[in-house]
């Protein structure tokens, strides 16, 4: 039996707006091992930002029970959570989130930053290996504004890599970029799963569910369904079948 | 996290954005070079004051004719003629002064030769050099014989030799000419330099009081007296003593004012002190006044700053920044640009300074505490000022901060 990495348990989320209550996620249970790789779907007003937010450890429930990795995460303090999301978490955006007029590296090094165990010696070392899982050794030292989207997002991904967390989120991490270049983020994300990473992918995109083992749709802040997929399409083989654009 | 790392940090979010944190910096840095400069040359006149004051001798005390009214017409002191020589006699018994010197005063021209410079006479006692703490650097002072005899002998000071003899000729045993009179010179005054009031000290002649009273002006009083108490602690007995004297020569009853005033050295002392004081005051104020300004300004930018900034705090309170690293990114940010900013301008102020000294020939006096205290002032600046934006930082909610556009 497989590592349980996430284990949600009716979690719910309740927002006031005024003297309403906005029932964001109203009794969400699902467990996500060690090693899957896990899309979660809705439409806009589905609960999937609040059930992210909740994941990512950025928000808190408003009732039930939440374990990352073994560890409970409900009623922790912010700065417990800002721990835990150092230690356990790799983000990656939408919009790559990169520091400005930074390189690659520092970029990379960012988490690390806030983790006083790793020495600097340490972190350049685990930063350029994160580069080179990306594919991007050769562009260590360009600077965020000197590079493609696809390559933006490959350092955010090197970024999410580099403190060796237990579960990578990815929020529409192919929303900004062309048809080409997500399959090269998707094949990346095949590839790092299929190192054993295990990696959430929050999307509104059902082509994407395609390459994943499992989907989890929301609908009205509960699961809707919740199907795993056997027959996974390899994005590497997609991105070799799509025509060069004599541009390109 | 360790505050190296967050020293990294701040350093790279200032070096990204150099223009404006320059720019920001500015304000601290004229704030601090004012406060510096400003210090520094008020200090420096204080400085340059005091020391006048001693070398003039502070002990001494004035006598002046004093306002006074006769048939209802009043009378400027200058057209008094209470003070007489018997006054000045009189003081020269008393207990507590160890030097008392008339003194009478005319202007004129003087002449030797082809040259000629307009100065004026002052006709003293022996005793005056002692008062005035003046030296000789050669001849001799009159005598007590000189001063009965009325003698045409005089002691010249610096700038009169330079102009009377400019080719650098050895002034003693010379005959120079004043009104028309041959005063034979005996004795050269060592240099003394400018006063505080920006008077020429070396613009001076010496010659009995004798002399000037009965060969130039041909009147019976004296203009003024000056003496010397013991000690500056018995300037004010004295004082009272002067006092009684005069009061008893004038024969002044009870209920009379006196026709006479007296100042001493210390009064004046106090009051120039006090009013470049003052002064040193009102130009620190104006100085710390630019100072909070500049923090003023580093809070501003902190601010926007703070806005600008919003994703990426959202993505390092991601990644796992706590609220403490972000209010200390942004507290440290802050205090970067003071204490840079405060730095350049203490370089900067010291060369204000220097060059103020150099060029405008004002005295300059830089203390420590002056750098000390303007350097504390922007320390304390840069957290005050840098204290909200960075809180304000720090309270950011991550999901609103990484989802900002």
């Amino acid at each position: 039996m497989k590592n349980k990495i996430i284990e949600l348990v009716d979690i719910k989320r309740n927002f006031s707006v005024g003297s309403e209550v906005v029932r964001a996620l109203r009794g969400v249970s699902f467990t996500i091992h060690e090693g899957d790789f896990v899309t979660i779907m809705g439409t806009s007003g589905s609960g999937k930002s609040t059930l992210l937010n909740v994941l990512g450890c950025l928000d808190d429930s408003s009732s039930g029970e939440y374990y990352l990795d073994g560890v409970l995460v409900r009623n922790m303090s912010k700065n417990e959570r800002a721990v835990l999301r150092n230690r356990k978490i790799g983000f990656v955006f939408q919009s790559y989130n990169l520091l400005a007029k930074t390189t690659a590296i520092e970029n990379v090094e960012l988490p690390l930053m806030y983790n006083s165990s790793i020495c600097t010696k340490d972190r350049r070392v685990r930063a350029i290996a994160a580069l080179t899982r990306v594919g991007l050794a050769d562009r260590l030292q360009h600077k965020s504004n000197q590079m493609s989207g696809g390559q933006m997002q490959r350092v955010a991904i090197a970024r999410a890599l580099v403190n060796d967390p237990a579960v990578i989120l990815a929020d529409e991490a192919t929303g900004n970029l062309d048809t080409r270049t997500s399959f090269e983020i998707l094949a990346l994300l095949q590839r790092l799963h299929g190192e054993g990473k295990t990696i959430i992918f929050v999307t509104h995109n059902p082509e994407i569910a395609e390459f994943s083992n499992r989907c989890i749709v929301l609908k009205d802040g509960l699961v809707d369904s919740d199907v795993f997929n056997s027959d996974v399409r390899s994005a590497a083989e997609v991105l070799a079948s799509l025509p060069i654009l004599s541009d390109d | 996290m360790n505050g190296l790392n967050l020293f990294r940090i701040a350093l790279h979010a200032l070096s990204n954005n150099k223009t404006r944190a320059f720019l920001t910096m500015l304000g601290i840095i004229i704030g601090v070079a004012s406060v510096i400069t400003m210090l520094a040359i008020g200090q420096g006149s204080k400085g340059s004051i005091e020391k006048q004051i001693s070398e003039m001798g502070s002990n001494m005390i004035m006598i002046y004719p004093g306002e006074a009214s006769t048939g209802g017409v009043r009378l400027s002191a200058s057209e008094m003629n209470t003070l007489k020589v018997e006054d000045y006699e009189s003081l020269l018994t008393l207990e507590h002064l160890s030097a008392v010197s008339p003194l009478v005063s005319s202007s004129g021209q003087y002449i030797f030769g082809a040259n000629n410079y307009p100065s004026s006479i002052s006709g003293v006692g022996t005793e005056y050099l002692l008062i005035r703490q003046l030296k000789l650097a050669s001849g001799e002072m009159f005598s007590e014989d000189d001063i009965r005899t009325s003698s045409k002998v005089c002691v010249i000071g610096n700038t009169i030799k330079d102009n009377l003899f400019p080719n650098g000729e050895d002034p003693i045993g010379k005959t120079i000419r004043f009104k028309k009179i041959p005063f034979q010179i005996i004795g050269v005054l060592e240099e003394k330099g400018y006063n505080s009031m920006g008077m020429d000290q070396d613009d001076i002649v010496l010659t009995p009081y004798t002399t000037v009273m009965k060969r130039i002006l041909a009147v019976t009083h004296i203009k003024s007296l000056y003496a010397s108490a013991i000690t500056e602690e018995q300037t004010e007995v004295a004082t009272a003593e002067i006092t009684a004297a005069l009061r008893s020569n004038h024969k002044l009853g009870f209920g009379e004012v006196d026709d006479f005033n007296i100042r001493t050295q210390q009064e004046l002392a106090s009051m120039i002190s006090s009013t470049s004081q003052l002064m040193t005051t009102l130009l620190a104020c104006v100085a710390a006044i630019s100072l909070i300004v500049g923090g003023i300004g580093i809070m501003n930018i902190m601010y926007v700053s703070v806005t600008e900034r919003t994703k990426e705090i959202g993505l390092r309170m991601s990644v796992g920044a706590k609220g403490i690293d972000i209010l200390s990114q942004f507290l440290i940010e802050s205090f970067m640009i003071s204490i840079t900013g405060g730095l350049i301008g203490i370089a900067l102020g010291c060369s204000f300074a220097l060059g103020v000294n150099k060029f405008v020939r004002w005295p300059i006096e830089i203390e420590l505490w002056t750098i000390l205290l303007s350097f504390a002032v922007c320390t304390f600046t840069g957290i005050f000022f840098g204290w909200y934006p960075a809180k304000k930082a720090a309270q950011l909610d991550p999901i609103d901060a990484i989802r900002y556009e």
